[in-house]
């Protein structure tokens, strides 16, 4: 299946998790840039393994909730007391604690927004092509296995010294990952 | 281990050295995967979903024909009557949106606490709470009266150059409703992805792996992934923590800030949380009980799991209970004499019928899963479940109709009755809910696999130090409570 012509990457795989976060730290002392790992569920200690810094993600929910939260101040302050002024049972046009539970909701509602775009577009996704999608054994990564790759675009990647690197690993298999022919998502060249 | 030898599906032994293993029958991540994803590629369609399929699908259209003839003809087609202006269609919006409520106490209030064992349940949980808020958001909908004007309840300009009033209960409603339906599937789908991603890739034929794979998103594991994810999760349930508690508050407001004795009062918003929570876990489990004896999930969705369950449904009965009591003492204590006739017009006047139903249902049948060999008894839960899913309908009937009902004027009182129009699109609304439930069970995950995996002891990193599922109670030797133990 290997065509280096073209090459994505070179993937290795792994049954336990164990094993995997045992690799995942030889392979960061190596001091790959371009490389992940793929499990089929987030695994404990991985962040640390990998070397991954925390995410902007929260700062991003942060901003959105803080628009949320004025925007609702600022409808209801002009649309109740200015555009359209409501006299009801002598209350006042303005006051915060009538505006308070839609100040509240519309801050979760954007809140909530930024955290799943955001999280999706920080990610990439969605992304229904990728390389990977090609390997009939990577099917297994949302299933029972783990992975590792590392993309022929690091700066350090030799195709012989990093294949024997990765063999090195003890992994069950190893596999060249080509990336010629755009596919499908979730489709593989075989059956 | 050697205490139970009886039922290796039996999980509830208590063992306070150990907590209880949540997937039984010695699964891996193989076996797992294998399980749940199956019941929607691999198996055939039974035939008792389809007989099911074609019954709700029936109910459903009910539900349409009902609201399609509310429309043409007017709301007079319910039996709403002068002093009584709010009938069964604001009942079932109370009673839907309650159940809505387990779904996410379950998957967010639990997730903040650690509580390992909502990840057999959550998915099914939290698809409910959306097919809940469907069939909730139905009624404020259609009991407008003129449906066509319904986006008045929304700040759009329009014609009048008007805006709703901000200060009015029944907006905060629209908004806490829309934001906790929103969120809801925001959360859902969130959590759905890698199953999706799971279904994408053992799917056989070309047509499953294109939708699934749309819908995965081209999910593909990435730990770099994993950890946005992972934090977008967490973010998310810290959202939908405070929102959730919030919206049947919010809802509770549409009674609280009027004046009608019965309802001016400031217990509501606690007591309608925790009857929310009541009587959605008494729906979730209503549905899990057939669902994990039909498609053989009894080693994810383990008795030890429903035991948990029943235990909620015990602690938030008996507030409820305690809530129906608090509220006659304060109109007795309170001495004002409006609010004491709202009373004891509930427990004695011409809705005594519904208000008895009610607390036989709400307050004394639950009491019974103090007693273990009951809370762990499958059959016997079940019917508990119903009861508690009657009585909360029935405790909106009571708040609702029973202050309206009588309220300060003996001249306007009349009694309440629904038409067969109120009666059929409640039902019909039931035969909207089974009908998702029904498309859910078939077509999506409904056990989060990619979450029942990290609590599976072979999911842990540090295999040196293999400790049982959920064992987060720091470093006890395990010899050390087998002698010391409470025996």
């Amino acid at each position: 299946m290997s065509t280096p012509g073209n090459l994505y990457g070179i993937m290795v795989e792994f049954d336990s998790a164990s094993a995997l976060v045992e690799a995942v730290r030889k392979t960061r002392d190596q001091g790959f840039k371009r490389w992940d790992v793929h499990t089929p569920f987030p695994i404990h200690g991985m962040d640390e393994a990998m070397g991954i810094r925390g995410t902007q993600l929260p700062f991003i929910v942060l901003a959105c909730a803080l628009t949320g939260l004025g925007l609702a101040v600022l409808m209801q302050w002009w649309m109740n007391a200015i555009d359209y002024p409501f006299i009801i049972s002598g209350k006042p046009l303005f006051g915060i604690p009538a505006n308070v539970p839609i100040m509240f909701e519309l801050t979760v509602l954007l809140s909530a927004f930024g955290c799943f775009f955001g999280m999706w577009g920080l990610n990439g996704m969605p992304k229904l092509y990728h390389p990977l999608f090609k390997s009939a054994q990577f099917r297994r990564a949302t299933q029972d296995r783990f992975f590792i790759v590392i993309e022929a675009d690091d700066p350090q990647f030799e195709a012989g010294k990093t294949r024997d690197f990765l063999d090195s690993l003890g992994g069950l298999s190893i596999e060249e990952i080509s990336d010629d022919e755009p596919g499908d998502a979730g489709q593989s060249t075989e059956d | 281990m050697e205490a139970r030898v009886t039922d290796p599906l039996n999980n509830t032994i208590d063992d306070p050295t150990r907590p209880a293993e949540l997937i039984l029958g010695g699964q891996d991540f193989t076996s797992i995967t294998a399980t749940v994803s199956d019941i929607v590629l691999e198996r055939k369609t039974p035939k008792a979903w389809y007989i099911a399929f074609t019954f709700t699908a029936g109910l459903t259209a009910v539900l349409f024909a009902m609201i399609g003839y509310l429309i043409v003809t007017g709301v007079g087609v319910w039996g709403l009557n002068n002093p009584v202006g709010w009938g069964w269609a604001i009942v079932n919006f109370v009673f839907w949106v309650g159940i809505g409520h387990a779904g996410t106490l379950i998957s967010a209030i639990l997730f903040l606490l650690r509580q390992k064992w909502r990840t057999s349940i959550n998915r099914f949980a939290e698809a409910m709470t959306i097919f809940a808020v469907v069939c909730a958001g139905i009624f404020p909908g259609i009991h407008v009266g003129r449906v066509w004007l319904v986006h008045w309840l929304f700040p759009i300009p329009n014609y009048q150059a008007m805006w709703p009033n901000f200060r009015s209960p029944l907006l905060w409603d629209v908004f806490a409703v829309g934001t906790y339906a929103t969120v809801s599937l925001l959360f859902w789908y969130t959590g759905m992805v890698p199953d999706l991603a799971t279904l994408r890739d053992r799917a056989r034929g070309k047509f499953r792996q294109l939708i699934y794979g749309f819908f995965a998103l081209g999910w593909r594991g990435s730990h770099r992934h994993w950890h946005r994810y992972e934090k977008a999760y967490l973010l998310l349930a810290g959202l939908a923590t405070p929102l959730v508690l919030s919206v049947h508050s919010v809802v509770s407001f549409d009674f609280a800030t009027s004046q009608l004795p019965g309802w001016h009062t400031t217990i509501f918003p606690p007591y309608f949380v925790a009857g929310a929570v009541f009587s959605g876990f008494a729906m979730v489990g209503t549905l899990l009980i057939p669902a994990r004896q039909w498609f053989g999930l009894k080693h994810i969705i383990t008795l030890h799991h429903l035991e948990n369950m029943n235990k909620i449904i015990l602690a938030t009965g008996s507030m409820v209970g305690f809530a129906y009591a608090t509220e006659f003492f304060i109109a007795w204590y309170g001495g004002n004499p409006n609010e004491s006739f709202a009373f004891v017009n509930r427990a004695f006047g011409p809705y005594a019928w519904a208000y008895w139903i009610m607390v036989s249902c709400n307050v004394l049948s639950p009491q019974i899963f103090w007693i273990k060999k009951i809370r762990t008894n499958v059959f016997v839960m079940w019917i508990i479940y119903i009861f508690v899913n009657i009585g909360m309908w029935f405790e909106r009937f009571v708040i609702t109709v029973t202050s309206l009902s009588r309220d300060f004027l003996p001249s306007s009182w009349a009694y309440y009755k629904p038409t067969p129009v109120d009666i059929l699109t409640f039902l019909g609304s039931f035969g909207l809910f089974f009908t998702l439930v029904l498309l859910f069970i078939r077509y999506l995950p409904m056990v989060a696999m990619a979450e029942v995996k990290t609590v599976m002891p072979i999911a842990d990193a540090h295999s040196g130090e293999r400790r049982s599922v959920g064992d987060y109670h720091g470093d006890i030797p395990r010899d050390a409570g087998d002698t010391g133990g409470a025996k």
